[in-house]
């Protein structure tokens, strides 16, 4: 029972901790720009994709996984420059089409240059299973719990310690006043795509070894992505790492104890769910429209 | 018994007392008008009667009915009118559609009717064009009848904002700034069309920054300052409230 | 003679033109297609267009109307006209179900909510296997109308092209409408609409029932017409088609839905030997009308040539 329960949390907490980092990448465009980047799911796909191609093109595996999350930061730029920037201010429902045709785009390349084959890549060290209760850790998860961790910490420090990170911080509260304080918001706009991207993509690198990627993972990885920003509350960062491991959690268990099928349809219901009767997410605040 | 009873109105977002134990009576067919320095409440104030925002405490009662906590769209059934200090135009419509949406209660609304093209329903839209041009002619829109609304100037759409919250025949309307941003000649435009508007018999509550236009058009005012009532009475007895000259007047004199 | 009463005579015209210069069946075949998702477009466009809204999960609707159709005539001999009546009705209640709540929050949360519902309709449908066929799909019975069996291409065409008039026609009656105009007005302004008396959250809600349940009545008739039903008939991509249509030819345009459709129906035809390309030619054409051609193909044309709608 009890090493049934483990092993249900365990693969919801390792999967959870990558929804959790595509969280954290819609919660830091959102806050920047108020765009909901439809594209963020491509870039953990991009992620996993590139770490496959650059490790099979026999670059050694720090350089490759370095290369798979510089380039989609770099597509992410590109996704901001070309086609976020021209339409600055134009309505919600503009934003998300232009992000789901920049997702489209995104992932019908890849399925053109790689295929539609569905690759894995060599766990960091080793798949030698951890037994804790008799349930079994993968040693990949550790290393995607521990690269969560750290990167929600360091984070934390950016935002909270650095004068970028709080002048990027202050554009999300009023892009007005930073500007008229001197702050570069559309350089703010740049770093938000830039890291986002770079989470996505180490979000989808981390779990390719346990979950396998192809070139399509990224619509229902970025949808829970979403699905977690939301349960905590549209721009709240910390919600959004407790959300992102809520809604794995949930569907390691919705999967194990109810229905493997359903598996992917869990999330989707739980959003239902909180929009119906917590609008604002777990953790989310009040807000009230100006006229 | 006064049309809109105020009392001890309040509303807090998080830590700022927008508006504080505001109390007030507006009697029917006079032109009330609300001043203050910026950020005085007076916008969040209308926002409040008009049911855009739900109060803290304190009641609202129009003809002895509470309304607060009501949706401006249950108020608008109750003959309330309001226009916006920032414009609030439907741009992807043309000047005479946004006055006819303004008519929206006084149709028949039905939507398999409308699909069906009943000949009542088109009859009863065609009346209400020509009903709508008559409004826009009375506010001075004569030109702009058949106008895109994004191709209209500022001073031409305070006005059709005035003729959209006419369309409705109410019996209450709130002029939130119909002055503001306007030229010395269309602000004087602004105030015979607001007297107009008060003639034909409907109440008016104004929030302007025009003095003389205020002075010259109000009944009675009162007097905000950091979201509290400072004075009310005529024009006379708020000109010399000694608080008023302090807080107010003397501020920008 | 009124601009929008001289388009729906251009539209009847080309419809009655089309089957007498349809060189072979294919081309027949593609004007139905079109003709459907003409029909489907106008809903979505209404909703989208007209009313500022959106729909990620219009498929799953469509989805929910075809296996309706399928499933009931099937497994329970239910009449095929009872049984597109029972999906449109479902589709119906589950969009207000879901929109009640929902669209009292703003944009995003819509996309989403409406998107999750899409696939957890799709993924219902690849799962109950023993009702729907599962991935592998189903067949559909004939649809029968009065003791008389549509069967022939040219049946099919001449009743799809009737509904596709009919719906042009309410469309341009709703939209010049008390019931349009509100709609309009929200997306224009939500809190001017308010004032003057709109309920606004009951507008987007029946809006988005109504092209909800197009959405359904038009799956069960590419279901009786296809004589067969997959899955993919309620696939994300198969929404975000839609999507395009509308905004190809024109957000708020009803001929704009018109031209959108049968361009992105033409478009993966001629695409076919460009396999592997579709996603990507069809995220370039999103993104690239949003930035240069937001108004769509027939609203810039009209306005060009200084004709409004």
């Amino acid at each position: 029972m009890l090493a049934q329960f483990l092993q249900f949390l365990f693969s919801g907490v390792t999967v959870g901790a990558t929804y959790a980092l595509a969280a954290l990448g819609f919660t830091l465009i959102y806050n920047a720009s108020n765009v909901i980047n439809f594209a963020q799911g491509e870039f953990i796909m991009l992620g996993g994709m590139l770490a496959v191609f650059f490790t099979a093109a026999g670059l050694p595996l720090p350089v490759a996984l370095a290369l798979a999350i510089l380039v989609p930061a770099v597509v992410g730029v590109l996704v901001e420059k070309l086609a976020i920037e021209p339409v600055k201010g134009a309505e919600t429902v503009t934003l998300i089409i232009i992000t789901i045709g920049a997702s489209l785009v995104i992932r019908g390349l890849i399925q053109v240059w790689l295929g539609k084959g569905t690759f894995s890549l060599p766990a960091f060290s080793g798949d030698e299973p951890i037994q804790i209760l008799g349930a079994t850790l993968l040693p990949q998860s550790l290393w995607v719990l521990g690269v969560t961790a750290i990167v929600v910490v360091a984070l934390w420090y950016f935002f909270n310690r650095t004068l970028t990170g709080k002048a990027m911080l202050a554009t999300s509260f009023n892009r007005t006043a930073a500007e008229l304080v001197g702050i570069n918001t559309s350089w703010v706009l740049f770093m938000s795509f830039a890291m986002s991207a770079a989470l996505g993509a180490l979000g989808g690198i981390l779990v390719t070894p346990i979950t396998l990627t192809s070139y399509d993972v990224g619509i229902m990885l970025g949808l829970k992505g979403f699905v977690a920003a939301v349960v905590g509350g549209l721009g709240n960062g910390l919600g959004a790492v407790l959300g992102g491991l809520l809604v794995g959690v949930l569907e390691a268990m919705g999967a194990g104890y109810i229905s493997s099928a359903y598996k992917d349809a869990i999330p989707f219901v739980l959003i239902l769910f909180i929009l119906f009767f917590m609008p604002r997410g777990l953790f989310g605040g009040k807000s009230t429209d100006r006229v | 018994m006064s049309m809109l009873e105020v009392k001890d109105l309040s509303i807090h977002f998080g830590g700022v007392k927008a508006v504080q134990n505001v109390t007030f009576n507006i009697d029917s067919g006079i032109v009330y008008s609300v001043i203050g320095p910026n950020g005085a409440g007076k916008t969040t104030l209308f926002n409040l009667i008009t049911g855009v925002y739900k109060p803290t405490t304190g009641e609202i009662k129009l003809d002895g009915e509470a309304i607060h906590g009501k949706s401006p769209n249950e108020l608008a059934r109750r003959g309330v009118a309001r226009t916006f200090q920032n414009l609030q135009i439907c741009m992807n419509m043309s000047a005479i559609e946004n006055v006819m949406v303004g008519a929206h209660l006084r149709l028949d609304r039905n939507l398999f009717k409308a699909a069906l093209r009943f000949p009542t329903l088109r009859k009863r839209d065609a009346e209400l064009r020509e009903e709508a041009a008559e409004l826009m002619r009375f506010v001075g829109l004569e030109k702009y009848i058949e106008t895109r609304a994004d191709a209209m100037s500022y001073g031409a759409l305070k006005r059709l904002e005035i003729s959209r919250a006419l369309a409705m025949k109410p019996r209450l309307i709130f002029l939130d700034e119909p002055a503001a941003g306007l030229n010395p000649k269309e602000t004087i435009e602004v105030d015979h069309l607001v007297r107009k508007i008060a003639d034909s018999g409907v109440t008016v509550v104004l929030v302007e920054h025009d003095m003389k236009m205020v002075m010259n058009l109000s009944d009675r005012i009162l007097v905000l300052d950091y979201g509290k009532k400072l004075a009310e009475g005529t024009g006379e007895e708020v000109r010399k409230n000694p608080d008023v000259i302090a807080a107010y007047l003397g501020a920008h004199a | 003679m009124k601009t929008t009463t001289k388009g729906i005579l251009i539209v009847a015209l080309i419809l009655a033109i089309v089957p007498f210069v349809s060189p072979n069946s294919y081309y027949t075949d593609l004007a139905i297609r079109m003709a459907i998702n003409a029909v489907i477009v106008l809903g979505l466009n209404l909703l989208i267009g007209f009313a500022g809204q959106i729909s990620l999960g219009h498929a799953g609707f469509l989805g929910i109307g075809a296996y309706a159709s399928a499933v009931l005539p099937t497994h329970f001999g239910w009449h095929p006209l009872l049984a597109m009546g029972a999906g449109a009705l479902a589709t119906g209640i589950l969009a207000a179900l879901v929109a009640r709540p929902i669209f009292k929050l703003k944009g995003h949360y819509l996309a989403m909510a409406t998107l999750g519902l899409g696939i957890i309709i799709n993924i219902a449908l690849r799962n109950e296997a023993q009702w729907t066929g599962g991935p592998d799909g189903m067949p559909v019975p004939a649809m029968g109308l009065f003791g008389f069996e549509l069967s022939s291409d040219k049946q099919w065409y001449w009743v799809v092209a009737a509904l596709l008039v009919i719906s042009v026609w309410a469309s341009l009656n709703l939209i010049d409408s008390p019931f349009g105009r509100a709609l309009r007005a929200l997306h224009g302004s939500e809190v001017a609409s308010q004032v003057v008396g709109v309920d606004v959250a009951r507008y987007k809600v029946i809006v988005f029932v109504m092209s909800a349940m197009f959405a359904s009545l038009m799956g069960s008739v590419t279901a009786h017409y296809i004589g067969f039903v997959s899955p993919n008939f309620a696939d994300f991509f198969h929404s975000i088609e839609l999507v395009t249509m509308v905004v190809v030819g024109g957000m708020a345009s009803v001929f704009g839905s018109l031209v959108g459709a049968v361009l992105l129906t033409a478009l993966p035809q001629a695409l076919a030997t460009f396999e592997g390309w579709e996603t990507v030619v069809f995220g370039a054409i999103l993104m690239g009308f949003m930035i240069f051609l937001p108004k769509g193909i027939v609203p810039t044309l009209a306005a060009k040539f200084g004709k409004g709608e």
